[in-house]
Protein backbone atom coordinates (compact mmCIF):
# COMPACT_ATOMS: atom_id res chain seq x y z
CA UNK A 1 0.00 0.00 0.00
CA UNK A 2 1.36 3.38 -1.00
CA UNK A 3 1.27 5.92 1.82
CA UNK A 4 -0.51 9.17 1.20
CA UNK A 5 2.42 11.10 2.61
CA UNK A 6 4.77 9.37 0.16
CA UNK A 7 2.52 10.32 -2.73
CA UNK A 8 2.45 13.91 -1.55
CA UNK A 9 6.22 13.98 -1.21
CA UNK A 10 6.61 12.62 -4.73
CA UNK A 11 4.11 15.14 -6.07
CA UNK A 12 6.07 17.97 -4.47
CA UNK A 13 9.29 16.64 -6.00
CA UNK A 14 7.73 16.47 -9.46
CA UNK A 15 6.35 19.96 -9.16
CA UNK A 16 9.73 21.35 -8.11
CA UNK A 17 11.22 19.92 -11.30
CA UNK A 18 8.52 21.65 -13.37
CA UNK A 19 9.30 24.87 -11.50
CA UNK A 20 12.95 24.41 -12.34
CA UNK A 21 11.91 24.22 -15.99
CA UNK A 22 10.50 27.71 -15.65
CA UNK A 23 6.91 27.14 -14.55
CA UNK A 24 5.01 29.32 -12.15
CA UNK A 25 2.94 27.55 -9.48
CA UNK A 26 -0.84 27.97 -9.75
CA UNK A 27 -3.63 26.73 -7.56
CA UNK A 28 -7.29 26.43 -8.47
CA UNK A 29 -10.40 25.97 -6.31
CA UNK A 30 -11.57 22.42 -5.64
CA UNK A 31 -15.15 23.40 -6.41
CA UNK A 32 -15.74 24.39 -10.02
CA UNK A 33 -18.95 25.83 -11.48
CA UNK A 34 -20.59 22.87 -13.21
CA UNK A 35 -21.92 24.93 -16.12
CA UNK A 36 -18.55 25.48 -17.80
CA UNK A 37 -17.62 21.81 -17.62
CA UNK A 38 -21.05 20.66 -18.79
CA UNK A 39 -20.98 23.03 -21.75
CA UNK A 40 -17.55 21.74 -22.66
CA UNK A 41 -17.90 17.99 -22.15
CA UNK A 42 -21.66 17.60 -22.32
CA UNK A 43 -23.74 15.41 -20.07
CA UNK A 44 -21.08 12.66 -20.15
CA UNK A 45 -19.03 14.52 -17.54
CA UNK A 46 -21.70 13.71 -14.93
CA UNK A 47 -20.68 10.07 -15.17
CA UNK A 48 -17.08 11.04 -14.39
CA UNK A 49 -17.32 13.93 -11.95
CA UNK A 50 -18.97 14.48 -8.59
CA UNK A 51 -21.69 17.07 -8.72
CA UNK A 52 -22.93 18.89 -5.68
CA UNK A 53 -25.32 21.80 -5.31
CA UNK A 54 -25.84 24.93 -3.35
CA UNK A 55 -29.07 26.89 -3.48
CA UNK A 56 -27.17 30.10 -4.25
CA UNK A 57 -24.46 29.03 -6.68
CA UNK A 58 -26.28 26.12 -8.29
CA UNK A 59 -24.40 23.04 -9.43
CA UNK A 60 -20.75 22.74 -8.51
CA UNK A 61 -18.30 20.02 -9.48
CA UNK A 62 -15.43 18.65 -7.48
CA UNK A 63 -12.47 19.46 -9.74
CA UNK A 64 -12.26 16.57 -12.26
CA UNK A 65 -9.11 18.06 -13.82
CA UNK A 66 -6.93 21.15 -13.70
CA UNK A 67 -6.77 22.08 -17.35
CA UNK A 68 -10.04 23.98 -17.55
CA UNK A 69 -9.54 26.15 -14.42
CA UNK A 70 -5.89 26.79 -15.33
CA UNK A 71 -6.88 27.93 -18.82
CA UNK A 72 -9.60 30.14 -17.35
CA UNK A 73 -7.16 31.71 -14.88
CA UNK A 74 -4.65 32.30 -17.67
CA UNK A 75 -7.26 33.84 -19.97
CA UNK A 76 -8.31 36.23 -17.20
CA UNK A 77 -4.96 37.59 -16.17
CA UNK A 78 -2.07 35.62 -17.57
CA UNK A 79 1.10 37.14 -19.00
CA UNK A 80 2.44 35.80 -22.29
CA UNK A 81 4.10 33.47 -22.82
CA UNK A 82 3.37 31.55 -19.61
CA UNK A 83 4.34 28.24 -18.06
CA UNK A 84 2.36 26.86 -15.13
CA UNK A 85 2.69 23.92 -12.80
CA UNK A 86 0.28 22.63 -10.18
CA UNK A 87 -0.19 19.74 -7.84
CA UNK A 88 -3.40 18.72 -6.16
CA UNK A 89 -6.32 16.36 -5.88
CA UNK A 90 -8.76 15.63 -8.64
CA UNK A 91 -11.96 13.66 -8.13
CA UNK A 92 -13.46 11.09 -10.47
CA UNK A 93 -16.49 8.92 -10.04
CA UNK A 94 -15.52 5.30 -10.67
CA UNK A 95 -18.77 3.47 -11.20
CA UNK A 96 -17.31 1.14 -13.78
CA UNK A 97 -13.89 0.61 -12.22
CA UNK A 98 -14.42 0.22 -8.47
CA UNK A 99 -10.73 -0.63 -7.98
CA UNK A 100 -9.58 2.72 -9.30
CA UNK A 101 -9.27 5.57 -6.80
CA UNK A 102 -11.91 8.29 -6.96
CA UNK A 103 -9.53 10.88 -5.52
CA UNK A 104 -5.92 11.20 -6.51
CA UNK A 105 -3.09 13.68 -6.96
CA UNK A 106 -2.20 15.14 -10.33
CA UNK A 107 0.92 17.14 -11.07
CA UNK A 108 0.75 19.15 -14.25
CA UNK A 109 2.66 21.43 -16.56
CA UNK A 110 1.01 23.73 -19.10
CA UNK A 111 2.64 26.02 -21.68
CA UNK A 112 0.83 29.00 -23.23
CA UNK A 113 3.07 30.10 -26.06
CA UNK A 114 2.27 31.75 -29.40
CA UNK A 115 5.52 31.06 -31.17
CA UNK A 116 6.94 27.77 -32.28
CA UNK A 117 4.34 25.15 -31.44
CA UNK A 118 6.78 22.37 -32.38
CA UNK A 119 9.27 23.53 -29.75
CA UNK A 120 6.56 23.83 -27.09
CA UNK A 121 5.22 20.33 -27.87
CA UNK A 122 8.72 18.88 -27.70
CA UNK A 123 9.45 20.76 -24.47
CA UNK A 124 6.36 19.31 -22.77
CA UNK A 125 6.91 15.77 -24.03
CA UNK A 126 10.58 15.65 -23.11
CA UNK A 127 9.92 17.09 -19.64
CA UNK A 128 7.34 14.39 -19.00
CA UNK A 129 9.65 11.71 -20.39
CA UNK A 130 12.33 12.95 -18.01
CA UNK A 131 9.97 12.88 -15.02
CA UNK A 132 9.04 9.21 -15.65
CA UNK A 133 12.53 8.11 -16.72
CA UNK A 134 13.47 4.69 -15.39
CA UNK A 135 9.90 3.45 -15.09
CA UNK A 136 8.85 0.58 -17.37
CA UNK A 137 6.54 2.67 -19.52
CA UNK A 138 5.61 2.75 -23.18
CA UNK A 139 5.08 6.17 -24.72
CA UNK A 140 2.31 6.59 -27.27
CA UNK A 141 1.92 9.71 -29.38
CA UNK A 142 -0.54 10.97 -31.93
CA UNK A 143 -1.78 14.12 -33.61
CA UNK A 144 -5.49 14.90 -33.80
CA UNK A 145 -4.61 17.87 -36.04
CA UNK A 146 -3.78 15.56 -38.93
CA UNK A 147 -7.18 13.88 -38.85
CA UNK A 148 -8.89 17.27 -38.49
CA UNK A 149 -7.03 18.58 -41.53
CA UNK A 150 -8.01 15.48 -43.47
CA UNK A 151 -11.68 16.01 -42.65
CA UNK A 152 -11.63 19.75 -43.34
CA UNK A 153 -10.11 19.15 -46.75
CA UNK A 154 -12.61 16.49 -47.87
CA UNK A 155 -14.24 17.16 -51.19
CA UNK A 156 -17.78 17.41 -49.82
CA UNK A 157 -20.24 19.94 -48.37
CA UNK A 158 -19.36 22.23 -45.47
CA UNK A 159 -22.28 20.82 -43.48
CA UNK A 160 -20.98 17.27 -43.78
CA UNK A 161 -17.51 18.36 -42.79
CA UNK A 162 -18.88 20.22 -39.76
CA UNK A 163 -20.84 17.12 -38.72
CA UNK A 164 -17.71 14.96 -38.99
CA UNK A 165 -15.58 17.51 -37.12
CA UNK A 166 -18.09 17.59 -34.29
CA UNK A 167 -17.65 13.86 -33.79
CA UNK A 168 -13.90 13.48 -34.21
CA UNK A 169 -13.81 12.45 -30.54
CA UNK A 170 -16.65 9.93 -30.84
CA UNK A 171 -15.22 7.32 -33.22
CA UNK A 172 -18.43 5.30 -33.55
CA UNK A 173 -20.64 8.19 -34.52
CA UNK A 174 -17.86 9.50 -36.77
CA UNK A 175 -17.81 6.12 -38.49
CA UNK A 176 -21.58 6.03 -39.01
CA UNK A 177 -21.60 9.59 -40.38
CA UNK A 178 -18.78 8.73 -42.73
CA UNK A 179 -20.63 5.63 -43.97
CA UNK A 180 -23.73 7.70 -44.59
CA UNK A 181 -21.90 10.50 -46.40
CA UNK A 182 -20.09 7.95 -48.54
CA UNK A 183 -23.36 6.27 -49.49
CA UNK A 184 -22.30 3.03 -47.82
CA UNK A 185 -25.04 2.89 -45.21
CA UNK A 186 -28.61 2.26 -46.36
CA UNK A 187 -30.90 5.28 -46.07
CA UNK A 188 -33.45 4.62 -43.29
CA UNK A 189 -37.03 4.12 -44.48
CA UNK A 190 -38.23 7.22 -42.61
CA UNK A 191 -35.62 9.38 -44.32
CA UNK A 192 -36.51 7.99 -47.75
CA UNK A 193 -40.15 8.84 -47.17
CA UNK A 194 -39.32 12.32 -46.00
CA UNK A 195 -37.13 12.95 -49.04
CA UNK A 196 -39.82 11.73 -51.40
CA UNK A 197 -41.95 14.74 -50.44
CA UNK A 198 -41.73 18.25 -51.84
CA UNK A 199 -42.52 21.76 -50.67
CA UNK A 200 -43.49 22.84 -47.16
CA UNK A 201 -44.60 20.06 -44.87
CA UNK A 202 -47.43 21.22 -42.71
CA UNK A 203 -48.74 17.95 -41.32
CA UNK A 204 -51.53 17.53 -38.80
CA UNK A 205 -49.47 17.18 -35.63
CA UNK A 206 -49.57 20.02 -33.14
CA UNK A 207 -46.57 22.31 -32.93
CA UNK A 208 -45.27 22.31 -29.37
CA UNK A 209 -42.08 22.99 -27.50
CA UNK A 210 -39.23 25.41 -27.99
CA UNK A 211 -38.04 23.88 -31.26
CA UNK A 212 -40.31 25.58 -33.80
CA UNK A 213 -41.85 24.43 -37.06
CA UNK A 214 -39.47 26.72 -38.95
CA UNK A 215 -36.52 24.78 -37.54
CA UNK A 216 -38.09 21.50 -38.60
CA UNK A 217 -38.69 22.88 -42.08
CA UNK A 218 -35.10 24.21 -42.24
CA UNK A 219 -33.72 20.79 -41.44
CA UNK A 220 -35.97 19.16 -44.03
CA UNK A 221 -34.54 21.62 -46.59
CA UNK A 222 -31.02 20.80 -45.41
CA UNK A 223 -31.69 17.07 -45.78
CA UNK A 224 -33.02 17.62 -49.29
CA UNK A 225 -29.88 19.60 -50.13
CA UNK A 226 -27.71 16.90 -48.64
CA UNK A 227 -29.46 14.19 -50.64
CA UNK A 228 -28.47 16.05 -53.81
CA UNK A 229 -24.79 16.20 -52.86
CA UNK A 230 -22.69 13.37 -54.30
CA UNK A 231 -21.24 10.82 -51.87
CA UNK A 232 -17.68 11.25 -50.62
CA UNK A 233 -15.46 9.67 -53.26
CA UNK A 234 -14.17 6.16 -52.70
CA UNK A 235 -10.49 7.13 -53.01
CA UNK A 236 -10.88 9.87 -50.39
CA UNK A 237 -12.68 7.51 -48.05
CA UNK A 238 -10.05 4.79 -48.44
CA UNK A 239 -7.27 7.31 -47.84
CA UNK A 240 -9.02 8.60 -44.73
CA UNK A 241 -9.44 5.07 -43.43
CA UNK A 242 -5.81 4.28 -44.15
CA UNK A 243 -4.85 7.45 -42.27
CA UNK A 244 -6.93 6.52 -39.21
CA UNK A 245 -5.29 3.09 -39.16
CA UNK A 246 -1.68 4.34 -39.13
CA UNK A 247 0.10 2.83 -36.14
CA UNK A 248 3.88 2.73 -36.42
CA UNK A 249 7.06 4.20 -35.06
CA UNK A 250 7.31 7.90 -35.88
CA UNK A 251 9.63 7.58 -38.94
CA UNK A 252 7.52 4.82 -40.55
CA UNK A 253 4.28 6.58 -39.65
CA UNK A 254 5.56 9.74 -41.35
CA UNK A 255 6.49 7.75 -44.42
CA UNK A 256 3.05 6.12 -44.58
CA UNK A 257 1.24 9.39 -44.07
CA UNK A 258 3.28 11.16 -46.75
CA UNK A 259 2.11 8.41 -49.11
CA UNK A 260 -1.49 8.92 -47.99
CA UNK A 261 -1.08 12.67 -48.59
CA UNK A 262 -0.98 11.93 -52.33
CA UNK A 263 -4.72 11.25 -52.08
CA UNK A 264 -5.31 13.64 -49.17
CA UNK A 265 -3.14 16.66 -50.00
CA UNK A 266 -4.94 18.66 -47.29
CA UNK A 267 -2.89 16.92 -44.58
CA UNK A 268 0.45 18.12 -45.97
CA UNK A 269 0.72 21.15 -43.68
CA UNK A 270 -0.22 19.08 -40.65
CA UNK A 271 2.49 16.59 -41.66
CA UNK A 272 4.98 19.46 -41.93
CA UNK A 273 4.09 20.33 -38.33
CA UNK A 274 4.67 16.71 -37.31
CA UNK A 275 8.04 16.83 -39.14
CA UNK A 276 8.99 20.00 -37.25
CA UNK A 277 7.87 18.51 -33.93
CA UNK A 278 9.82 15.33 -34.57
CA UNK A 279 12.95 17.37 -35.30
CA UNK A 280 12.40 19.43 -32.13
CA UNK A 281 11.95 16.26 -30.07
CA UNK A 282 15.09 14.75 -31.54
CA UNK A 283 17.01 17.92 -30.68
CA UNK A 284 15.89 17.44 -27.08
CA UNK A 285 17.22 13.91 -27.05
CA UNK A 286 13.95 12.00 -27.51
CA UNK A 287 14.47 8.64 -29.20
CA UNK A 288 11.99 9.32 -32.01
CA UNK A 289 13.19 6.33 -34.06
CA UNK A 290 11.51 4.02 -31.54
CA UNK A 291 8.66 6.27 -30.49
CA UNK A 292 5.14 4.99 -31.27
CA UNK A 293 2.72 7.08 -33.30
CA UNK A 294 -0.98 6.26 -33.70
CA UNK A 295 -3.03 8.52 -35.96
CA UNK A 296 -6.22 7.73 -34.01
CA UNK A 297 -4.61 8.13 -30.58
CA UNK A 298 -6.50 10.41 -28.23
CA UNK A 299 -9.80 10.20 -30.06
CA UNK A 300 -11.70 8.49 -27.29
CA UNK A 301 -10.62 9.87 -23.97
CA UNK A 302 -9.13 13.30 -24.54
CA UNK A 303 -11.92 15.42 -25.80
CA UNK A 304 -10.37 18.84 -25.94
CA UNK A 305 -7.05 17.92 -27.54
CA UNK A 306 -6.77 19.08 -31.13
CA UNK A 307 -3.11 18.60 -32.03
CA UNK A 308 -0.20 16.68 -30.55
CA UNK A 309 -1.28 14.07 -27.96
CA UNK A 310 0.77 11.71 -25.80
CA UNK A 311 0.49 9.19 -23.00
CA UNK A 312 2.83 6.98 -20.96
CA UNK A 313 1.51 3.50 -20.15
CA UNK A 314 2.70 0.71 -17.85
CA UNK A 315 2.96 -2.18 -20.29
CA UNK A 316 3.03 -4.82 -17.57
CA UNK A 317 -0.05 -3.32 -15.93
CA UNK A 318 -2.76 -2.89 -18.58
CA UNK A 319 -5.25 -2.46 -15.73
CA UNK A 320 -3.76 0.93 -14.86
CA UNK A 321 -4.75 4.21 -16.51
CA UNK A 322 -1.90 6.17 -18.14
CA UNK A 323 0.79 7.33 -15.71
CA UNK A 324 1.16 10.54 -17.69
CA UNK A 325 -0.85 12.07 -20.51
CA UNK A 326 -1.28 15.35 -22.28
CA UNK A 327 -1.52 17.24 -25.50
CA UNK A 328 -2.25 20.45 -27.36
CA UNK A 329 -5.59 22.20 -26.85
CA UNK A 330 -5.60 25.41 -28.89
CA UNK A 331 -9.38 25.35 -29.44
CA UNK A 332 -10.10 25.07 -25.72
CA UNK A 333 -8.51 28.45 -25.05
CA UNK A 334 -10.75 29.93 -27.77
CA UNK A 335 -13.82 28.37 -26.20
CA UNK A 336 -13.00 29.51 -22.66
CA UNK A 337 -11.30 32.75 -23.64
CA UNK A 338 -14.39 34.69 -24.67
CA UNK A 339 -12.96 35.65 -28.05
CA UNK A 340 -9.34 35.59 -26.96
CA UNK A 341 -7.19 32.59 -27.74
CA UNK A 342 -3.67 31.34 -27.31
CA UNK A 343 -2.05 28.08 -28.42
CA UNK A 344 -1.51 25.83 -25.43
CA UNK A 345 0.00 22.45 -24.66
CA UNK A 346 0.44 20.54 -21.41
CA UNK A 347 -0.07 17.36 -19.47
CA UNK A 348 -0.44 15.66 -16.11
CA UNK A 349 1.41 13.04 -14.08
CA UNK A 350 0.06 10.54 -11.54
CA UNK A 351 2.55 10.32 -8.64
CA UNK A 352 0.50 7.54 -6.98
CA UNK A 353 0.85 5.30 -10.03
CA UNK A 354 4.57 6.07 -10.32
CA UNK A 355 5.12 4.89 -6.74
CA UNK A 356 2.92 1.84 -7.28
CA UNK A 357 5.01 0.81 -10.28
CA UNK A 358 8.24 1.29 -8.35
CA UNK A 359 6.92 -0.93 -5.53
CA UNK A 360 5.61 -3.46 -8.02
CA UNK A 361 9.05 -3.76 -9.55
CA UNK A 362 10.95 -3.82 -6.26
CA UNK B 1 -32.48 -13.46 11.53
CA UNK B 2 -35.14 -14.23 8.95
CA UNK B 3 -35.04 -14.23 5.19
CA UNK B 4 -36.46 -10.86 4.18
CA UNK B 5 -38.48 -10.37 1.01
CA UNK B 6 -39.15 -6.77 -0.07
CA UNK B 7 -42.32 -6.19 -2.06
CA UNK B 8 -43.79 -2.91 -3.37
CA UNK B 9 -46.17 -1.63 -0.74
CA UNK B 10 -48.87 -0.26 -2.96
CA UNK B 11 -51.30 -0.88 -5.73
CA UNK B 12 -51.34 -3.31 -8.60
CA UNK B 13 -47.68 -4.20 -8.38
CA UNK B 14 -48.20 -5.51 -4.82
CA UNK B 15 -51.35 -7.43 -5.69
CA UNK B 16 -49.84 -9.02 -8.76
CA UNK B 17 -46.76 -9.97 -6.79
CA UNK B 18 -48.97 -11.60 -4.14
CA UNK B 19 -50.83 -13.47 -6.93
CA UNK B 20 -47.59 -14.62 -8.52
CA UNK B 21 -46.32 -16.09 -5.24
CA UNK B 22 -49.74 -17.54 -4.39
CA UNK B 23 -49.78 -19.49 -7.66
CA UNK B 24 -46.55 -21.08 -6.52
CA UNK B 25 -47.83 -22.01 -3.09
CA UNK B 26 -46.42 -19.12 -1.07
CA UNK B 27 -49.03 -16.89 0.50
CA UNK B 28 -48.05 -13.29 1.08
CA UNK B 29 -50.44 -10.96 2.86
CA UNK B 30 -50.63 -7.64 4.56
CA UNK B 31 -51.27 -7.73 8.24
CA UNK B 32 -52.85 -5.21 10.56
CA UNK B 33 -54.74 -2.26 9.18
CA UNK B 34 -54.66 -1.12 5.57
CA UNK B 35 -52.33 1.68 6.49
CA UNK B 36 -49.81 -0.44 8.32
CA UNK B 37 -46.84 -1.58 6.23
CA UNK B 38 -46.45 -5.05 7.69
CA UNK B 39 -46.85 -8.41 6.04
CA UNK B 40 -46.85 -12.12 6.60
CA UNK B 41 -45.58 -15.16 4.73
CA UNK B 42 -47.18 -18.58 4.85
CA UNK B 43 -45.64 -21.64 3.28
CA UNK B 44 -42.00 -20.88 4.00
CA UNK B 45 -40.94 -20.78 7.60
CA UNK B 46 -38.36 -18.26 8.79
CA UNK B 47 -39.27 -15.82 6.02
CA UNK B 48 -40.52 -12.28 6.50
CA UNK B 49 -42.37 -9.89 4.21
CA UNK B 50 -41.20 -6.27 4.13
CA UNK B 51 -43.39 -3.73 2.34
CA UNK B 52 -41.42 -0.92 0.73
CA UNK B 53 -41.74 1.67 -2.00
CA UNK B 54 -40.69 0.03 -5.31
CA UNK B 55 -38.07 2.73 -5.78
CA UNK B 56 -36.35 1.87 -2.50
CA UNK B 57 -36.09 -1.86 -3.11
CA UNK B 58 -32.91 -1.67 -5.24
CA UNK B 59 -31.13 0.32 -2.54
CA UNK B 60 -32.25 -2.04 0.22
CA UNK B 61 -31.01 -5.04 -1.81
CA UNK B 62 -27.68 -3.36 -2.45
CA UNK B 63 -27.31 -2.53 1.23
CA UNK B 64 -28.13 -6.13 2.16
CA UNK B 65 -30.99 -5.08 4.42
CA UNK B 66 -33.32 -7.36 2.50
CA UNK B 67 -32.35 -10.70 0.92
CA UNK B 68 -34.96 -10.75 -1.83
CA UNK B 69 -36.92 -8.04 -3.54
CA UNK B 70 -39.47 -7.50 -6.27
CA UNK B 71 -38.99 -4.43 -8.44
CA UNK B 72 -38.57 -3.39 -12.07
CA UNK B 73 -35.45 -3.94 -14.13
CA UNK B 74 -35.54 -0.22 -14.89
CA UNK B 75 -35.20 0.79 -11.24
CA UNK B 76 -32.46 -1.74 -10.51
CA UNK B 77 -30.39 -0.67 -13.49
CA UNK B 78 -30.96 3.04 -12.89
CA UNK B 79 -30.10 2.97 -9.19
CA UNK B 80 -27.39 0.32 -8.97
CA UNK B 81 -24.14 0.79 -10.88
CA UNK B 82 -22.78 -2.60 -11.98
CA UNK B 83 -26.06 -4.07 -10.79
CA UNK B 84 -25.05 -7.66 -11.69
CA UNK B 85 -22.42 -7.53 -8.96
CA UNK B 86 -24.92 -6.53 -6.34
CA UNK B 87 -28.05 -8.48 -7.22
CA UNK B 88 -28.94 -11.70 -9.00
CA UNK B 89 -32.06 -12.06 -11.10
CA UNK B 90 -34.11 -15.04 -9.85
CA UNK B 91 -37.26 -14.75 -11.95
CA UNK B 92 -39.09 -12.43 -14.29
CA UNK B 93 -42.62 -12.17 -13.00
CA UNK B 94 -44.33 -11.51 -16.32
CA UNK B 95 -46.12 -8.29 -15.39
CA UNK B 96 -45.29 -4.64 -14.90
CA UNK B 97 -44.00 -4.52 -18.47
CA UNK B 98 -42.69 -1.11 -19.38
CA UNK B 99 -40.24 0.29 -21.91
CA UNK B 100 -37.94 3.19 -21.25
CA UNK B 101 -38.08 5.12 -24.51
CA UNK B 102 -36.96 8.38 -26.08
CA UNK B 103 -39.84 10.45 -27.43
CA UNK B 104 -39.98 13.70 -29.41
CA UNK B 105 -42.87 15.91 -30.57
CA UNK B 106 -44.85 14.28 -33.39
CA UNK B 107 -44.45 17.35 -35.56
CA UNK B 108 -40.67 16.79 -35.69
CA UNK B 109 -41.14 15.01 -39.00
CA UNK B 110 -37.40 15.27 -39.60
CA UNK B 111 -36.56 13.14 -36.55
CA UNK B 112 -36.94 9.37 -36.48
CA UNK B 113 -33.53 7.99 -35.46
CA UNK B 114 -30.76 8.75 -32.96
CA UNK B 115 -28.77 9.98 -35.92
CA UNK B 116 -31.46 12.61 -36.57
CA UNK B 117 -31.62 13.46 -32.87
CA UNK B 118 -27.89 14.12 -32.73
CA UNK B 119 -28.01 16.41 -35.77
CA UNK B 120 -31.01 18.28 -34.36
CA UNK B 121 -29.34 18.66 -30.95
CA UNK B 122 -26.39 20.36 -32.62
CA UNK B 123 -28.60 22.74 -34.63
CA UNK B 124 -30.79 23.43 -31.61
CA UNK B 125 -27.81 24.41 -29.48
CA UNK B 126 -26.52 26.75 -32.17
CA UNK B 127 -29.96 28.34 -32.54
CA UNK B 128 -31.04 28.61 -28.91
CA UNK B 129 -27.76 28.88 -27.03
CA UNK B 130 -28.36 25.92 -24.77
CA UNK B 131 -28.25 22.17 -25.12
CA UNK B 132 -31.38 20.26 -26.14
CA UNK B 133 -33.19 19.30 -22.93
CA UNK B 134 -34.45 15.80 -22.28
CA UNK B 135 -36.79 15.45 -19.30
CA UNK B 136 -36.41 12.19 -17.39
CA UNK B 137 -36.03 10.53 -14.03
CA UNK B 138 -33.76 7.82 -15.47
CA UNK B 139 -30.57 9.85 -15.63
CA UNK B 140 -28.00 7.09 -15.60
CA UNK B 141 -29.75 4.81 -18.10
CA UNK B 142 -30.48 7.59 -20.58
CA UNK B 143 -27.01 9.09 -20.32
CA UNK B 144 -25.29 5.75 -20.83
CA UNK B 145 -27.55 4.96 -23.77
CA UNK B 146 -26.87 8.29 -25.47
CA UNK B 147 -23.14 8.18 -24.73
CA UNK B 148 -23.00 4.77 -26.30
CA UNK B 149 -24.88 6.02 -29.35
CA UNK B 150 -22.54 9.02 -29.63
CA UNK B 151 -25.28 11.64 -29.25
CA UNK B 152 -23.95 15.01 -28.08
CA UNK B 153 -25.26 18.47 -27.22
CA UNK B 154 -28.14 17.30 -25.07
CA UNK B 155 -28.90 17.99 -21.44
CA UNK B 156 -30.87 15.91 -18.96
CA UNK B 157 -33.39 17.78 -16.85
CA UNK B 158 -34.91 16.07 -13.87
CA UNK B 159 -38.59 15.27 -14.00
CA UNK B 160 -40.08 13.05 -11.32
CA UNK B 161 -43.62 13.11 -12.70
CA UNK B 162 -45.89 14.35 -15.51
CA UNK B 163 -42.80 14.13 -17.69
CA UNK B 164 -44.78 14.14 -20.95
CA UNK B 165 -46.06 17.62 -20.13
CA UNK B 166 -42.60 19.20 -19.98
CA UNK B 167 -42.40 19.71 -23.75
CA UNK B 168 -45.62 21.69 -23.90
CA UNK B 169 -44.44 23.73 -20.90
CA UNK B 170 -41.14 24.33 -22.68
CA UNK B 171 -39.04 23.10 -19.79
CA UNK B 172 -37.71 20.35 -22.07
CA UNK B 173 -37.61 19.68 -25.82
CA UNK B 174 -38.20 15.94 -25.50
CA UNK B 175 -38.59 13.18 -22.91
CA UNK B 176 -37.17 9.81 -21.88
CA UNK B 177 -39.85 7.98 -19.97
CA UNK B 178 -41.46 4.67 -19.15
CA UNK B 179 -44.37 3.61 -21.30
CA UNK B 180 -46.33 0.40 -21.65
CA UNK B 181 -48.73 1.24 -24.47
CA UNK B 182 -47.48 4.62 -25.65
CA UNK B 183 -50.91 6.12 -25.05
CA UNK B 184 -49.81 8.90 -22.71
CA UNK B 185 -47.08 9.84 -25.13
CA UNK B 186 -49.52 10.03 -28.05
CA UNK B 187 -52.01 12.03 -25.99
CA UNK B 188 -49.24 14.54 -25.39
CA UNK B 189 -48.37 14.77 -29.10
CA UNK B 190 -45.14 12.81 -28.73
CA UNK B 191 -43.77 9.91 -30.79
CA UNK B 192 -41.08 7.30 -30.22
CA UNK B 193 -37.72 7.31 -31.96
CA UNK B 194 -37.46 4.12 -34.00
CA UNK B 195 -34.12 3.18 -32.40
CA UNK B 196 -34.73 4.93 -29.09
CA UNK B 197 -35.62 1.97 -26.90
CA UNK B 198 -33.35 2.37 -23.88
CA UNK B 199 -34.55 -0.59 -21.85
CA UNK B 200 -37.33 -3.18 -21.67
CA UNK B 201 -38.41 -3.62 -18.09
CA UNK B 202 -40.71 -5.87 -16.09
CA UNK B 203 -41.30 -6.79 -12.46
CA UNK B 204 -38.48 -9.12 -11.43
CA UNK B 205 -37.54 -11.06 -8.31
CA UNK B 206 -33.97 -10.24 -7.30
CA UNK B 207 -31.62 -11.77 -4.77
CA UNK B 208 -29.12 -9.60 -2.95
CA UNK B 209 -25.51 -10.77 -3.37
CA UNK B 210 -24.51 -8.47 -0.54
CA UNK B 211 -26.86 -9.58 2.24
CA UNK B 212 -25.65 -11.99 4.93
CA UNK B 213 -27.30 -15.41 4.87
CA UNK B 214 -27.39 -17.48 8.08
CA UNK B 215 -27.90 -21.23 7.82
CA UNK B 216 -31.59 -20.67 8.58
CA UNK B 217 -31.81 -18.01 5.84
CA UNK B 218 -30.21 -20.38 3.34
CA UNK B 219 -32.67 -23.11 4.28
CA UNK B 220 -35.59 -20.70 3.87
CA UNK B 221 -34.21 -19.55 0.50
CA UNK B 222 -33.91 -23.14 -0.72
CA UNK B 223 -37.47 -23.92 0.38
CA UNK B 224 -38.68 -20.83 -1.45
CA UNK B 225 -36.71 -21.70 -4.60
CA UNK B 226 -38.26 -25.17 -4.57
CA UNK B 227 -41.72 -23.57 -4.54
CA UNK B 228 -40.80 -21.18 -7.34
CA UNK B 229 -39.51 -23.95 -9.57
CA UNK B 230 -42.93 -25.55 -9.60
CA UNK B 231 -44.46 -24.58 -12.90
CA UNK B 232 -48.03 -23.36 -12.87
Amino acid sequence: MTLRSDIQARAAQLRVRFEAAGAQVVDTPLLQPAGTLLDLYGEDIRARAYVTTDALRGEQMLRPDFTVPVVEAHMRHGAEPARYTYSGEVFRRQEHFPDRPNEYLQVGYEVFERNDAAAADAEVFSLFALQVRGLPLRAATGDIGILMAAVQGLNTTEKRKAALMRHIWRPRRFRSLLDRFAGRAPVPESRRKLLSTEGDLTGSAMELGKRRAAEVQARVEALREDAKAPPIAEHELLALEALMAVRETVPYALEQMHDIAVDLPQISQALDRLDARTAAMKARGVDVENLDFEASYGRTSMEYYDGFVFGFYAEARPDLPPVASGGRYDALTRQLGDGAEIPAVGGVLRPDLMLQLEEFRA
Amino acid sequence: MTLKLGVPSKGRLMEKTFDWFAKRGVTLSRTGSDREYAGAVEGVSNMELVLLSAGEIPRELAAGRIHLGVTGTDLVQEKLPRFEQQVEELAELGFGHADLVLAVPQFWIDVDTLDDLDAVASAFRAQHGHRLRIATKYHRLVREFLTDAGVADYQLVDSQGATEGTVKNETAEMVADITSTGETLRANHLKLLSDGLVLKSQATLWRSRVAKYTAADKAALNTLLDFLEKRV
